[in-house]
């Protein structure tokens, strides 16, 4: 009988490393990550050598106040927003062709125009109107600049979501509906707790990506004298001419939106790990 | 509601040809930043599926930056942080004032972000290109230029067109941000006509009107050519 054991293969030395050549790619990106980083260290000597410890202990609590406003104005829009944009989604499907015809020249229009032109068209020209909106006892809300930009936001990204929604609903395959009928659910059954629950894993990108577009779009609101972070930005510009304020705020700015980016792919993984395959 | 309309009359009782002057201003802002936004954005993207490491580092920092940014903001630092460096850059020079233009401050800005967001277009529609496609254009002897001009390009068009024509659309609304530079633009004039004429609800709904046609148009015109680039393929069911 002959021996049928594999004789063990020594082990080898590895390969020699590749050797990384000098491409014309390789140049020029470590050139440019070069350029990156001389920006960066003129940015930090630029906020360290032109620090202006008055204008920094005056400025930076507004401007904080200021970060509450625009987060709150972020906050209570995308909800408010979200919560008349799933009816909106709902009209944009209708059967009626009156009640979709509607929806979609609203969802038309606040996408279509930019959001500077209908807050001004709100804050301005609710002011046209300071005698109706009294008699009407609604004075007290349009007076405040910062409802004005509240209610614009609203029903500016209700326009954005109602469309996010309607493209997530739309893409649950009609089978779902049907196996649910099959089985004798009620239709508002079928919706929220099959339709709804799956569409909201494909409308979690698109709302992420709205909810960072409207950090950045509030930045608007600053001017129609709303003390947002950019509004106190611009104001500690105009009285101390500090270009630093700009970069600051850019840096706060930066960082919250990059933090959302990150916490929302990581939510995205999170949530839709069950359908990994 | 007659003398409302009498108000958009041409000449110096109306304002008819200060809204058209913006008109004009605002679309010749968007097409002026749109070459120089999509070169970016192409080169940017090439830079991102290009193999080097240190090179998609520098591409994505570029990309993270100015998606990261409000553009309004953006717009500020590029207005008056270009009028310091301008200054300082000149002050070694000559003693003389010059000021930053506000439309090339405008298209920077806008360029900048757009040209971040189309990298992101541009980068995906790589990736939709198969390796074997250029592999196969080198097999046959062709240049890395030929095969990128013959064989990439035309499918990198196709695959981004959709992308690109939503930016586009962004790209003219935001253009009313150049309002905020002194720049007389659709929205500056209209605030003028509002200022002089206490009419803000006509004035404003006027030119959101003007606005939303500008997208209607815009939006037909790059279905029209979104038809042309897919004419090939096949319309199945």
């Amino acid at each position: 009988m002959s021996d049928t054991t594999i004789p063990i293969i020594e082990a080898r030395t590895p390969p020699p490393e590749a050797i990384r050549k000098w491409t014309v790619s390789r140049i020029a990106g470590t050139a440019l990550c070069g350029v990156w980083i001389a920006l960066g260290a003129g940015l930090a000597w630029s906020l360290y050598s032109a620090f202006d410890p008055d204008v920094f202990f005056k400025y930076i609590p507004k401007m904080a106040e200021g970060l509450i406003i625009t987060v709150k104005l972020v906050v209570f829009s995308i909800f408010f927003g979200g919560l008349l944009a799933i009816p909106m989604a709902l009209a944009r499907m209708s059967k009626s062709e009156i009640v979709r015809g509607c929806a979609f020249g609203y969802v038309y229009f606040f996408r279509g125009t930019p959001l500077l032109g209908q807050m001004f068209l709100m804050y301005y020209g609710a002011g046209q109107f300071v005698d109706q909106l009294q008699s009407a006892g609604l004075w007290w809300f349009f007076k405040d600049a910062y409802n004005c930009v509240l209610l614009t936001f609203v029903l500016n990204t209700t326009a954005y979501q109602a469309e996010i929604y309607k493209t997530a609903i739309e893409s649950i395959p009609r089978g779902q509906r049907e196996a649910a009928e099959t089985l004798g659910l009620k239709k508002g059954v079928t919706f929220w707790k099959i339709i709804f629950p799956q569409a909201m894993i494909t409308a979690l990108r698109p709302l992420g990506n709205e909810i960072i577009l409207m950090i950045k779009g509030s930045a608007v609101a600053s001017l129609v004298t709303v003390f947002d972070l950019m509004g106190a930005t611009k104001l500690a510009f105009s009285r101390t001419f500090d270009f630093n304020v700009y970069l600051w705020a850019a840096i706060i700015y930066f960082s919250i939106v990059e933090t959302l980016r990150r916490t929302w792919d990581w939510l995205e993984i999170r949530l839709t790990r069950h359908l990994v395959r | 509601m007659m003398d409302l309309i009498t108000q958009l009359a041409w000449g110096p009782n109306g304002w008819g040809d200060e809204l058209a002057a913006g008109t004009l201003l605002t679309v010749s802002l968007a097409l002026a930043t749109l070459p120089f936004g999509l070169a970016i954005g192409l080169l940017v993207a090439v830079a991102k599926t290009s193999g080097d490491k240190s090179l998609q580092t520098a591409a994505n920092i570029y990309t993270t930056i100015f998606r990261g940014l409000p553009e309004l903001l953006t717009l500020l630092i590029v207005y008056y942080g270009g009028q310091i460096v301008l200054q300082r850059v000149l002050a070694l020079f000559t003693d003389a004032y010059v000021e930053v233009n506000g439309f090339v401050a405008g298209m920077v800005a806008l360029g900048l972000v757009f040209s971040a967001f189309s990298s992101e277009v541009f980068a995906s529609a790589f990736k939709g290109i198969p390796a074997g496609q250029p592999e196969a254009a080198q097999a046959l002897g062709m240049t890395r230029w030929q095969a990128f001009r013959l064989v990439t390009l035309p499918q990198l068009i196709k695959l981004s067109i959709g992308g690109l024509s939503n930016l586009w659309l962004i790209l003219l609304k935001e253009t009313s941000l150049v309002s905020v530079i002194a720049l007389n633009d659709l929205l500056r004039n209209t605030n003028i006509a509002v200022g002089s004429t206490k009419q803000p609800l006509f004035f404003y709904s006027v030119a959101l009107l003007i606005y939303l046609v500008l997208s209607l148009i815009s939006a037909k015109g790059l279905g029209a050519v979104e038809a042309h680039v897919k004419r090939g393929e096949q319309r199945t069911a």
